[in-house]
């Protein structure tokens, strides 16, 4: 059979973690188990169930992961929709990896990172964080600013509290919107967030989030100092074939699916507002 | 060159025709598209154009990609046989063939998409000079030669003889194949009537379309342009000028309960369209101006932008006659050219 990009390889669902009340996680694998696919952190898969629908996810598990991959996925729409009610061994179809990744072997390289985080934005930021992790060396200081409505909707909570809180040299900040019963941490949104914690100016921030977090935080981050050129960010937008060819994602001469989904703002200055 | 009389054209489509599949203008029911030919066809090559255009051949309407047997947990995917056989399109214009080498940029490009790949490695293009350009004609604006199309084989019509020149390797076998019906000849009428028709097309409205402003550096500045609102203004977002257009190749990817299954198929689609860009968070493109503005953008800006300068309209003026409001690439040219003046 010839190459065709638009035809999908099979996955498993082996595992379904609760991470929120609308967001599960999602472990594939390949029927004949192993990862269906190689992938770089940032990267992205098509997603879908023949008859409901197929969209882009980005991998949230890290290609350091040798045994699967995994995705994690708010329930908004159609698709998935069916994906949460599924049972366990359903097989899915995958594609992919789409898109550009973070230059976590190129620029990223040596640098302090500062990852900031916003809801179910953590889920592409999560496979830089522990991609980086595992080549601890590689990296220098490593930042976490994640923040959700409520501590009911951090996803990844488990993981945050048992490894990244307890790793010397990762300091995570975490914080909700409103007030809450349990929870003694930070409270606030994540761009007021951002200017107290005043990061120096060495970081190279990773961000992904709301439109509106994004946004102010971008403006925060500017007032602190911080350069667009230090600023990444990881877009999402309607995709049908995942590299380049259907025209959805195109923005200015850029396919979201391919030169992105990781940009610099720099980038992006130059480019249509229209995403 | 070869020759031969039109009124025997006939037997020359039922000679390729006994061998392959072959697709030529044919009016049914009123309107003109490439159909298979048959014996009782109504060929129509002295029409200006099919209503589709010719990408239709390689990058059809509507095209199942795969199919999905789905049994229990499991998924078994299904791959549709490509291409295999050898066929024919007969009449086609300057302007279409030209949209080729564009859609090619896009589906030839890694990763390369072998549905199209397969159609247009089995399709032998046999194009057909432009005798009577008409007034909604711009292709000398994109360097196209109404009267030396790009083809495997050329062919004229000039005073009831149909010439024919094979340009390519693909086009010598074909030609082999069908040069028994014909004679040779030294071609005098063609040059005929190259000199008329470019004499037409020296006096038609839109030959002076200035396409200086649309650079790469200008790209913020014609987005930002005030002209959009007034250009758009009586947009009907009905899609008419992208489902003609020889060159827009945007898709949709669908599937569809068979009953038997679930076919996965592709289809044209329209930047026009509000659902192009609806996500489960929102809509990035909300108004009609911004889906206006981005199907002009991406032909006169973002494609030439990726491709050395290469416009992605190649004047054939199907939107000039075909849309409702009379709004067309024309005139999107005419009123953010000419700021280039000011």
């Amino acid at each position: 059979m010839n190459n065709e990009t638009l035809i999908p390889k099979i996955g498993v669902v082996t595992e379904v973690r609760v991470d929120t009340p609308d967001v599960k996680t999602f472990r594939v694998v390949a029927p004949e188990g192993g990862k269906v696919f190689e992938h770089m952190p940032g990267q992205c898969a098509m997603l879908s169930i023949p008859g409901v629908g197929e969209a882009m996810f980005s991998i949230t598990s890290s290609p350091t992961n040798q045994e699967f991959m995994e995705f994690s996925i708010k329930k908004c729409g159609c698709l998935t929709e069916w994906l949460h009610q599924m049972d366990l061994g359903q097989q899915i179809t995958v594609r992919g990896p789409y898109g550009k990744p973070f230059p976590v072997e190129e620029e990223l390289k040596g640098k302090n990172l500062l990852f900031i985080a916003g809801g179910i934005g953590l889920a592409p930021l999560r496979s830089v964080i522990n991609y980086c992790r595992h080549y601890r060396d590689n990296y220098g200081t490593i930042d976490i600013i994640y923040g959700s409505r409520s501590m009911d909707d951090l996803v990844d909570y488990e993981e945050i509290q048992t490894e990244w809180c307890k790793e010397a040299g990762i300091n995570v900040h975490l914080t909700i919107d409103r007030e809450q019963e349990g929870w003694d941490g930070h409270v606030g949104f994540v761009p007021n967030y951002v200017k107290e914690l005043n990061p120096d100016l060495s970081k190279t921030v990773l961000m992904c989030g709301p439109p509106i977090m994004i946004k102010f935080t971008l403006q925060g981050l500017e007032e602190l100092g911080f350069k667009k050129e230090q600023v990444y960010t990881t877009m999402e937008l309607r995709m049908k074939c995942g590299f380049g060819k259907c025209g959805r994602c195109n923005i200015g001469d850029k396919y979201v699916c391919k030169d992105g989904p990781v940009f610099r703002f720099d980038e992006l200055d130059k480019l249509p507002d229209e995403y | 060159m070869l020759k031969l009389a039109l009124e025997k054209a006939n037997d020359l489509f039922a000679a390729i025709a006994a061998e392959e599949t072959l697709y030529l203008p044919i009016e049914k029911s009123g309107q003109i598209d490439f159909y298979p030919y048959e014996t009782d066809a109504k060929v129509r090559l002295d029409a200006l154009h099919t209503v589709k255009s010719a990408k239709d051949l390689f990058f059809p309407q509507s095209e199942n990609l795969m199919e999905f047997k789905m049994q229990g947990k499991t998924i078994e995917i299904k791959e549709p046989k490509r291409a295999e056989e050898d066929y024919v399109i007969f009449g086609v214009k300057a302007c279409d063939a030209r949209s080729f080498a564009i859609l090619d940029r896009v589906f030839l490009s890694d990763p390369v998409d072998t549905y199209y790949q397969s159609r247009r490695e089995h399709g032998v293009v046999v194009a057909l000079a432009c005798s009577r350009p008409e007034e909604t004609c711009f292709c000398n604006v994109f360097g196209i030669d109404a009267t030396e199309p790009e083809g495997d084989v050329v062919t004229w019509i000039e005073d009831g003889i149909l010439y024919w020149e094979a340009k390519t390797e693909k086009g010598e076998a074909l030609t082999t194949k069908v040069a028994a019906l014909m004679e040779e000849s030294d071609g005098a009428g063609v040059e005929s009537q190259k000199t008329q028709v470019q004499a037409i097309m020296e006096k038609l409205p839109l030959r002076g379309l200035d396409l200086t402003r649309f650079k790469k550096d200008e790209l913020m500045n014609i987005f930002n342009d005030q002209a959009w609102e007034q250009l758009s203004d009586h947009c009907l977002g009905c899609g008419t000028c992208t489902f003609v257009c020889p060159t827009c190749q945007c898709y949709d990817i669908r599937d569809y309960d068979t009953g038997n299954g679930i076919q996965r198929y592709r289809c044209w689609d329209s930047c026009m369209y509000r659902d192009f860009t609806m996500m489960a968070h929102g809509n990035n493109r909300k108004s009609q101006v911004e889906r206006f503005r981005q199907r002009f953008m991406h032909k006169l800006v973002y494609y030439p932008n990726n491709n050395e300068g290469i416009f992605s309209c190649v004047g054939c003026g199907r939107c000039v006659s075909k849309c409702p409001i009379s709004m067309n690439i024309a005139k999107v040219i005419k009123t953010l050219g000419v700021k280039a003046h000011e």
